[in-house]
């Protein structure tokens, strides 16, 4: 069986640097932060008061105030996303849809958070008959993929893969298989996160994973730099419409790139940490390479994992000089987490929405706040300045907890 | 002060998302304010707070219209 095409048709994305696609783009070729104290709840006695937040949003003109009361903060933004995703794809204008073949795998990292955290205050203050009988429905992970089903009216496949931090790419590639088998023509597809919250925050701290660079939170995400000391928690989504090529094309969608590569691995190896030497990180890569028929001298763009964390940052290096080999030396790879932060489940949507954006516009992403570039971080980096450069494939990474890893690789479409 | 109907009306709007005139005494939680199962409970929690009371899950099944709820608070608080 051939594989049918997959193409990137609509994108959305609500990010600490804007609240859409074009904003959140902007910002990052100008090399602009959005990372600055977190205000969302009281941090006193917290080591860590920095974090990348959604701001002024409007939610009202998106969903309803009752609609929105009955879902947590992760849902609004995977919701609004979508919806951006669907305006931009046009596919609310194709008459002929047919929406028994379009799906959802929009998932999130972590979840409701938020409310769970209410909740369990409501019930320690008052009991159980107090706990909304919207807790569970505003909470749980796959709420995002129900809800936008019935917004769009879209009854095909719907899922919701929770994979940590590479959620974003997991479900992305998912979906791809999903068109490439057949089992649905349209997918939207993505991540969506919102743990920067009381709990979020201290257990994030408490693992020693956050920057404390409180004083100067716009340099506190500084991937591969000598001073970096962890990562920012960021809020916020990012989702894809994707779509079988024929049907793109018979409805005269604007293109913005083939998804042809997916591939996945473990380290095997510990619950938060990589290995020094990169070595599941390689896999993934490689297998991605593999699926798309591609080989490592054909990728001009890498939009790394690339956190801010010690060890992170070093293996991720050392991944990408084990898949490449000298062409390491070649090709660009940056860190769009320099600017965003951390979006956890969102990340791998938002980084391959700008990995997208790359190939569209021939431009290298910069890696903000590079002043120092740590030992053996020798690759091209692209250093605080976004640069010119013909990308014809990008690929880009997800590294989560439990060891899991996901690799996109995605191809301008040139028919 | 507010009345009872006036305290009663205004949780409705909050927990419904519906607006005042379009809340009438008469008016279905289901049938006419778009409530569903999940909403109506979460509605008598409102109203159990705003007036410290408690409500019995069979008395609050049976509060099917805005005047079921007045009826119910004016009767036991």
């Amino acid at each position: 069986m051939s594989k049918r095409r997959v193409v990137i048709t609509g994108m959305g994305m609500l990010s600490p640097l804007g609240n859409d696609v074009a904003t959140s783009w902007e910002a990052v070729l100008a090399g602009r932060s959005g990372i600055g104290m977190i205000d969302r709840f009281d941090t006193s006695g917290y080591g860590t008061r920095i974090g990348g937040a959604i701001k002024n949003l409007d939610l009202e003109s998106y969903l309803s105030t009752k609609e929105a009361r009955k879902l947590d903060a992760f849902i609004h933004y995977g919701l609004i996303a979508a919806q951006q995703a669907v305006d931009d794809s046009g596919l609310a204008e194709y008459a002929a849809l047919d929406k028994d073949r379009v799906g959802i795998a929009i998932g999130s990292g972590i979840g409701g958070l938020e409310y769970i955290e209410k909740s369990v205050l409501t019930m320690e203050k008052s009991g159980p008959r107090k706990v909304s009988p919207f807790f569970v429905p505003a909470s749980v992970i796959n709420m995002i993929s129900g809800n936008a089903a019935i917004r769009f009216g879209y009854r095909g496949p719907n899922i919701a893969i929770v994979t940590a931090c590479t959620t974003g790419t997991h479900n992305i590639g998912y979906a791809a298989r999903t068109i490439a088998y057949g089992d649905a023509d349209v997918m939207l597809a993505g991540g969506s996160e919102m743990a920067t919250t009381r709990t979020g925050v201290a257990a994030f701290s408490s693992a020693r994973a956050l920057s404390t660079r409180n004083d100067e939170p716009e340099k506190a995400s500084r991937p591969w730099d000598r001073d970096r000391d962890g990562f920012v928690l960021s809020d916020g989504a990012g989702v894809l419409v994707m779509e079988e090529l024929e049907h793109a094309k018979k409805r005269g969608a604007t293109i913005y790139g083939e998804l042809v590569g997916f591939g996945m691995s473990d380290d095997a190896h510990h619950i938060t940490a990589p290995p020094e030497d990169g070595e599941g990180a390689a896999r993934s890569m490689d297998n991605a390479l593999r699926d798309a028929g591609l080989k490592p001298e054909d990728v001009d763009y890498i939009n790394a994992h690339g956190t801010s964390t010690q060890v992170g940052d070093v293996a991720e290096i050392a991944a990408a000089k084990r898949v490449f080999g000298a062409h390491a030396g070649r090709l660009a790879m940056s860190s769009t987490k320099s600017m965003t932060g951390h979006l956890l489940g969102a990340a791998g949507a938002v980084e391959a929405i700008f990995s997208l954006l790359a190939i569209r516009d021939g431009v290298l992403p910069p890696t903000i706040n590079l002043d120092n570039p740590d030992e053996g971080c020798d690759l091209d980096l692209v250093p605080n300045t976004c640069r010119k450069s013909d990308v014809r494939v990008a690929l880009s990474n997800s590294f989560g907890f439990g060891g899991t890893n996901g690799t996109l690789i995605m191809r301008r479409y040139e028919g | 002060m507010s009345t009872v109907e006036e305290r009663v009306k205004k949780i409705v709007c909050e927990q419904l998302g519906v607006k005042e005139s379009e809340v009438q005494n008469s008016s279905s939680f289901v049938e006419d304010l778009g409530a569903d199962s999940l909403d109506t409970v979460e509605l008598v929690m409102a109203l159990e707070e705003e007036f410290e009371t408690e409500i019995p899950d069979e008395e609050a099944e049976k509060l099917a219209s805005v005047q079921d709820a007045i009826d119910y608070i004016v009767a036991h608080t």
